[in-house]
């Protein structure tokens, strides 16, 4: 397990305007002890957050039921983010995505990778509460999709942390079963990760934490990177 | 300060951003479904979130859908509410919608693949192909924020069309009508940039 050891790592606000002016292309804000605590996200800083963001971001963290996205998406968000409450009740996502569309509802999928093929976990933000759901990753990207999500995050859990490339023959598996926008999460440690995830056609997109918390990467100069490999990106 | 934009509220979520937007822009925007309020705003936006039938309903109920034809201060409709201006939309039940009918033509659904998976989510540039007040200081070089499943046709109401796939309408125009298929609230710079020449107009 890489993810058992979470960070703080600033002010949500400060880091917001910081990635705005890298033109960072997404913003995603992950509460992610909400669920494993069984609170919903505190909203008073997603509005905070709209008022400086132009860019679009999404909001994930203990979003259980329609009302407590509508209070988010009211206060600003583009998006919201399900993971574990759509394990526990995979019928949200329909009722989300009849709500609201399904442009704004993403589901998350944490995916470790078994002897068997890839499998789902639960309630990955506690170390004592994470969990094998038994459920295999391809047949949930599947449901997800005919249950309305527009878009899936698939952070795969053994290359989460370790910082040595995404995980190519995982996103490419499930990057061949889906056709709405797939984020890859886990792995990015260099310029040449996001090139090979692009190169490779794995993902529509690629999410990263540490490395630009840390400034381990820079996004300016990463896209730059990218420009000069080919793979068009916003400037 | 007297009121610069009325934002009609057609239903859904998510009018805060856009309203933020515009406050960024020192704009004094006032969200409403009231005729009288809209007939007199210098200007209007009608943004939408969710579904083409849901969004219709609410006009409708509120009896905006035979006053927003007849407006004619700049109106500009955003992602959904710019697809509302056209005649109907394949969105919605059996035969779709039956929307605003001040531009010809309907949207239709795109189509999804694993190289173009939809809603298609992305940033991406315009191709411009008539100068228009709205694009002053922006160019085929920026690239705006786009999120949707379904698409209007090119005809000549496109002022810009973009690619994805197929070309679509990005920018539409008749007459003192906009549509943005885009959202100029969440593109960043040139977003700003198309807001605050819509609050020119």
């Amino acid at each position: 397990m890489k993810f058992r050891e979470h960070r703080v790592v600033g002010d949500i606000l400060e880091l917001a305007q910081r990635y705005r002016d890298q033109d960072a292309d997404e913003l995603v804000f992950y509460d992610i002890t909400a669920s494993p605590e069984g609170r919903s996200v505190d909203r008073g800083w997603v509005a905070r957050v709209a008022e400086v963001l132009d860019i679009p971001f999404c909001v994930a963290g203990g979003i259980r039921s329609v009302a407590d996205a509508e209070a988010v998406l009211n206060a600003g968000a583009e998006k919201i983010s399900i993971n574990s409450p759509a394990l526990a009740d995979p019928a949200l996502i329909d009722r989300l995505a009849a709500r609201f569309g399904s442009q704004c509802v993403v589901v998350g999928i944490d995916s470790q990778t078994t002897a068997d093929g890839y499998t789902v976990y639960q309630f990955t933000g506690d170390p004592n509460r994470s969990a094998d759901t038994r459920r295999e990753t391809l047949s949930w990207v599947r449901e997800v999709q005919d249950r309305g999500a527009g878009e899936i995050v698939l952070n795969c859990m053994a290359s989460d942390g370790v910082r040595n490339g995404y995980d190519l023959a995982q996103l490419g598996a499930v990057r061949a079963i889906c056709s709405v926008p797939l984020v890859a999460s886990g792995g990015a440690g260099a310029p040449e990760h996001f090139a090979a995830l692009f190169a490779t056609h794995s993902a529509d997109a690629a999410l990263a934490a540490s490395v630009f918390h840390t400034g381990a990467i820079a996004i300016p100069e990463l896209k730059q990177y990218l420009l000069a490999q080919h793979i068009e990106v916003r400037t | 300060m007297p009121m610069d934009v009325a934002i009609i509220d057609s239903g859904g979520a998510n009018l805060a951003s856009l309203v933020y937007a515009l406050q960024r822009l020192g704009a004094k925007a006032v969200v409403t479904d009231q005729a009288d309020v809209i007939r007199a705003a210098p200007r209007v936006l009608l943004p939408g979130v969710g579904s083409a039938g849901n969004a219709m309903a609410r006009l409708r109920a509120a009896g905006l859908h035979t006053v927003i034809p007849t407006l004619t201060q700049p109106v500009l409709g955003i992602c959904l509410g710019m697809q509302l201006l056209f005649a109907s939309s394949a969105e919605g039940d059996v035969g779709g919608t039956d929307c605003l009918g001040i531009i010809e033509g309907r949207v239709e659904r795109m189509p999804a693949s694993p190289q173009r998976p939809v809603p298609h989510m992305g940033w991406n540039r315009l191709r411009i192909l008539q100068a228009d007040p709205l694009l002053d200081g922006l160019s085929d070089a920026d690239y705006f924020y786009f999120v949707h499943s379904f698409a209007a046709p090119v005809g000549a109401h496109s002022l810009a069309v973009t690619d994805y796939g197929a070309e679509f309408t990005a920018i539409a125009l008749r007459g003192n009508f906009r549509g943005v298929q885009f959202h100029p609230e969440r593109s960043a710079r040139p977003g700003a940039r198309l807001l605050a020449n819509f609050l020119k107009l």
